[in-house]
């Protein structure tokens, strides 16, 4: 299948990303050339193969359940664009 | 000065024949000389240099200064650094200063080296050529008309120019191993899980590896002693014992199995590179290894497999930049969602937006097991006959990248092209082992690179193969003209 402009439109939003107007039909056409190399995987059977998540078959360490992170709300708030009262700040989202 | 190894140099901070300052100064000297031309740092940071070296020649006056206390270094700028900018070479985070070291960044500190600044790549590590960059591409020292390679090219132009003596790079689909081939450099890909991921600004998570890139094995296999190790904070890390990387160096070749599998010979694959690859198989034949052509029948998957699997956990990894908490945020925005667009599409160039795109399209729903589901299952064919090569020899040998430098421009306006720079090196990322460049002759004056592809945990095995290499050659030793 190929994609077409407002695919990349509806894949863009998804992102959250805009996409110029002016810029779309190249992105169409440079994503569906990575779609067609991505395509070759199809002439390998898999059927019988099973997906491979991690290279060394690892597992989830667990830890002790002990607080290991402290407060550093100030220090990580300093490189915020827009925060107030120790809350970051984005535009209202409720009337 | 600059053209010294390591343990050279560190023999001379311990003879006090030199002091960290003055090692610092001269290879700050260098970078204040060449950068303009070359464009390998975004940052340099002469004031914390200075002061991390004159600490440095505290520590070598007192007796407790280790091997590497008072070496300059340089960091990829992907690895965050507490009070420096940490930009990843984007604008989304240009103004981003980070408030905590990586684990990378916190080890080499305490091995007392020195960081000169933080190099160039491309954004978000997203390239083969370091011409994504926002702040502008990085040339390469044996032809400024050229590209280094990428994603971590600045790296590579700066330890190839000896503008530093050694620096970190990451490899996502090759971006430590194609650049050192194209620069000339030893660069080493370590299994993935040995060198903690913390601070290293995520990429593709299960393929993102640190490691070295040096001026030869010997620095490399120090740096790697400094680097690697099992870190909590990292959860891919990998609890095992790191050996000492110096100490297997001179282990003889006496009986080495190397394969060298058919498809990494064949189209696509510049004559003159393969030539001085082959010339340099023979070398190691000399040196007691036997070579076996093997076959490695899914090469061909590891491109297409790689840029569903890439993308996917590019575009999730790159959620986290909204312009709410840290990075670029637009100014004024309408509402919520326009806060989230606008930041995003202002702070990323196009191939971040593209492989965001694609891996937000590989993800959505109904697409799941057409793409990614597929990709895992080749990823899983791929590693598999690894294994297999693996029974019959001890490592696999061929050349790192299909040519040599290409030209700045050359295959900017072919996303498809440009990946193919990594057709030979991200198979090893899919399969999580370690790969290896070593410098191994020039094609029309520019280098070439051999890689060096072990099984897991291998990095020691394979740091002794390039420098039995080096002894023997000095390849490893040239350096660009204008630069040496």
């Amino acid at each position: 299948m190929s994609l077409n402009k407002s695919d990349v439109e509806k894949i863009a939003h998804l992102a959250r990303l805009t996409i110029d107007e002016a810029d779309v039909a190249d992105y169409a056409r440079d994503l569906n050339n990575i779609l067609n190399l991505v395509e070759q995987m199809g002439a390998a059977d898999t059927a019988e193969v099973s997906p491979m998540a991690h290279p060394l078959d690892a597992h989830q360490r667990l830890r002790p359940d002990i607080v290991t992170e402290h407060d550093q709300r100030e220090l990580f708030q300093s490189i915020a664009p827009e925060t107030e009262a120790g809350v970051y700040l984005v535009p209202k989202v409720i009337e | 000065m600059h053209n010294k190894t390591l343990s050279e140099l560190s023999e001379m901070l311990h003879k006090g024949e030199v002091t960290s300052v003055e090692l610092t100064r001269h290879f700050l000297d260098r970078i204040k000389a060449h950068n303009t031309e070359l464009n390998a740092f975004i940052s340099v940071c002469e004031e914390s240099a200075l002061a991390q070296a004159a600490a440095a020649d505290e520590q070598l006056k007192n007796k407790t200064a280790g091997k590497l206390t008072g070496i300059p270094m340089a960091h990829k700028d992907i690895f965050c650094t507490k009070g420096v900018r940490t930009s990843c070479a984007s604008k989304m985070l240009d103004s981003f200063v980070s408030p905590y070291d990586a684990t990378v960044v916190e080890k080499i500190a305490a091995s007392g080296m020195v960081m000169l600044g933080k190099t160039n790549m491309d954004e978000f590590a997203m390239g083969s050529s370091n011409e994504t960059s926002y702040y502008g591409p990085v040339k390469n020292p044996w032809d400024t008309d050229r590209v280094p390679g990428g994603s971590s090219g600045g790296s590579a132009a700066a330890v190839a120019a000896r503008l530093a003596p050694i620096a970190t790079g990451t490899d996502t689909g090759g971006s430590i191993r194609q650049p050192s081939s194209l620069c000339n450099l030893t660069g080493l890909k370590p299994t993935y899980g040995r060198i903690s991921r913390y601070g290293m600004i995520a990429f593709a998570s299960s393929l993102d590896q640190a490691g070295p890139m040096a001026a030869n094995a010997e620095d490399a296999a120090l740096l790697m002693n400094a680097m690697s190790g099992f870190d909590e904070r990292d959860s891919t890390s990998v609890e095992r014992e790191v050996p000492d990387y110096t100490a297997t160096l001179n282990d003889s070749l006496e009986g080495l199995r190397i394969g060298l599998p058919k498809e990494y010979f064949g189209e696509g694959l510049d004559p003159q590179v393969a030539a001085t690859i082959e010339t340099a198989i023979k070398e190691f034949e000399k040196l007691g290894a036997t070579i076996k052509e093997i076959s490695l029948p899914n090469t061909h998957l590891a491109v297409p497999t790689y840029y569903v699997v890439a993308p996917a956990e590019c575009s999730s990894n790159l959620s986290r930049m909204d312009g709410v908490r840290f990075g670029h945020r637009a100014e004024n925005p309408r509402d919520l969602q326009d806060l989230y667009q606008r930041s995003r599409s202002e702070g990323f160039g196009a191939e971040v937006k593209r492989r965001i795109m694609i891996g937000t399209y590989v993800l959505s729903a109904g697409y799941y097991d057409a793409y990614y589901l597929k990709a895992q299952q080749c990823r899983r064919l791929i590693s598999d006959e690894f294994q297999q090569a693996f029974n019959e020899v001890d490592v696999i040998m061929g050349p790192t990248a299909p040519t040599t430098a290409f030209k700045l421009g050359e295959k900017t306006d072919d996303p498809v092209a440009m990946y193919l720079a990594d057709i030979y090196t991200i198979s090893t990322n899919l399969a999580g082992l370690p790969g290896m460049s070593i410098p191994a002759g020039f094609a029309e004056g520019l280098p070439t690179g051999l890689q060096i592809i072990g099984n897991y945990f291998d990095e020691g095995r394979l740091l002794n193969i390039a420098h039995r290499y080096q002894q023997v050659t000095n390849w490893h030793k040239q350096v660009p003209a204008a630069f040496a």
